[in-house]
């Protein structure tokens, strides 16, 4: 059972079929996976429960998508994966709890020399759950950071950054820098004490690197002395630049984890890898076997 | 792709003789084929076209470092209220238009004839600490400047005694103005250990000798004053 397609959206039949393909789709067109055919005179709520599935199907038919994410979620990962292999995602999540927050933030910040410290304090006493935004945004940070140096130092002690997988590594370095970026060029945004001074260290330290270092403060404080233009090249730094390049690069970062796959836990190297399962288990039980369970087979 | 692959290998044999007729619209002595032109052009187009947005946008973000802005001098106080044995804090504005951030504090006083310094003349000492800019505070007990952040310690001259700063303190361009009733304070310049004053370089940058081409003078500072 189908939703009626509208005749626009059909498929085309093809050429030297039913009459040409640019003409109205045949009444009695089969789905081409099911084989079922449209059954005209359906109740409302057959139409209505098989809308979803219908809407998904209608997607699917045109993009290939359960393809590729069966093939992402349903791809092999070693004997031993354990909940040291969350850490990656942990870290995603973190991402993506900045990204949000940091979203709604923008809603209320001003990035202005006057008024952005003002802003803030607007956004923490008087914007309905501000002080609560701010604060995951805030605290979301060095969680964020916490977790990329244990995901790091996963990736080290289980050995997973050796052939084929060092790009993956090199570009988790770079992600860790962009990411440190961040908490610089965001730490001076409040605008208070701590920020204004901070972000002067933090400066001069830049400007310290012999011959390049001079141009380079000059360069991220836009002219000799903080001012306007320092707020809000680290504003749109923070908020559009480093945030489009991280996201890029957590697009290769995750690319190459589903092409290469995972590594074995270091005690289970060597085993047979053919007892390798799938992320999601295919049939409950069928090997014996629920994600994490491998950890206890350490030595 | 297929189709080309398949004549070039049923070709292959004949084409020490003679160059194939092929593809269409190839003529003999041909050295490049019309594909390789469309290719080149394609993509130098698509590279002239990528560089005319990309160099406008870095030029745009790099611009501040070669813009020097205008020169401000502001009156801190009348030549009396600065004598020769202590320093007086003065706030004034090095930064205009952005508030309390475009304020700097500097210590004023009159050019003392025991240090041997020229008569008549106002020196006024940044309190950006020379390690890494922290405000310096100048302590009347000990007569020093000491840097609350990480323990820098300046002499009455503001040369270097103690911690990790590397020169000197900062000064401020100084002048009486033409009614002779204010002091006016202007651009910064840095000093070497010697005093000799240069070009303002950021706190951590090292003046004098090599150092003048390790941290080159950046074109958004202003000239030193000259004596």
């Amino acid at each position: 059972m189908r939703l009626p397609i509208p005749a626009s959206l059909r498929k085309p039949g093809k050429p030297g079929q039913n009459g040409g393909g640019n003409g109205p789709a045949p009444a009695n067109l089969k789905d081409p996976q099911t084989g079922t055919e449209t059954a005209p005179g359906r109740s409302a709520a057959d139409v209505a429960k098989d809308t979803g599935a219908d809407v998904v199907g209608w997607v699917d038919q045109r993009t290939a998508a359960t393809g590729f994410l069966t093939g992402m979620l349903y791809r092999k990962v070693p004997k031993g994966t354990n909940w040291f292999y969350t850490l990656g995602s942990a870290t995603l999540f973190a991402f993506v709890v900045q990204a949000v927050t940091g979203v709604f933030l923008a809603m209320y910040y001003t990035p202005s020399p006057t008024q952005a410290y003002g802003s803030v304090a607007h956004i923490n006493n008087d914007v309905f759950l501000g002080e609560l935004v701010h604060g995951m945004h805030k605290w979301g940070a060095s969680v964020m950071i916490i977790l990329i140096f244990v995901h790091m130092a996963r990736t080290f002690f289980f050995g997973a950054y050796k052939y084929p997988r060092e790009l993956n590594w090199v570009i988790g370095v770079v992600l860790l820098i962009l990411t440190l970026v961040m908490g610089l060029t965001g730490y001076l945004l409040p605008f208070d004490q701590r920020s204004f001074w901070a972000t002067i260290v933090a400066n001069n330290i830049t400007g310290s690197g012999p011959v390049v270092g001079p141009y380079l403060a000059d360069f991220l404080r836009g002219g000799p002395e903080i001012g306007a233009i320092t707020l809000s090249r680290f504003y749109a730094l923070h908020m559009l630049l480093i945030p489009g390049a991280i996201i890029a690069l957590i697009g290769a970062h995750l690319y190459l984890v589903v092409k290469l796959g995972t590594t074995a836990p270091p005690w289970l190297r060597g085993e047979d890898p053919k007892t390798a399962r799938p992320v999601v288990p295919v049939e409950a039980g069928a090997n014996g076997a629920a994600p994490g369970n491998g950890a206890a087979r350490g030595p | 792709m297929a189709e080309a692959a398949d004549k070039s290998e049923t070709q292959a044999p004949a084409r020490r003789e003679v160059p194939p007729p092929d593809p269409p619209g190839y003529f003999e002595g041909e050295s490049l084929t019309r594909r390789r032109v469309f290719t080149v052009a394609a993509q130098g187009l698509g590279g002239v076209a990528g560089l005319a947005i990309v160099l406008p946008a870095v030029g745009f973000a790099l611009a501040p470092i070669f813009h020097r802005g205008k020169e401000r001098w502001e009156a801190v106080g009348p030549p009396s209220d600065f004598t020769e044995d202590t320093y007086r804090p003065v706030v004034f504005t090095i930064v205009p238009g952005i508030g309390d951030a475009g304020k700097t504090t500097a210590y004023v006083r009159r050019s003392s004839k025991q240090l041997g310094e020229k008569p008549g003349e106002f020196i006024a000492l940044s309190t950006r600490c020379a390690h890494l800019g922290c405000p310096v505070r100048f302590v009347q007990a000990a007569g020093n400047f000491i840097c609350p952040c990480h323990g820098g310690v300046y002499d009455f001259e503001g040369k270097v005694i103690g911690g990790p700063p590397v020169r000197p303190l900062d000064r401020f361009q100084t002048r009486v103005s033409a009614d002779g009733k204010q002091i006016e304070l202007g651009p910064r310049y840095s000093v070497t250990s010697q005093l000799e004053p240069v070009r303002a370089r950021d706190p951590a940058e090292f003046t004098g000798g090599i150092w003048e081409y390790l941290y080159p003078p950046r074109p958004s500072t202003f000239p030193p004053p000259s004596n």
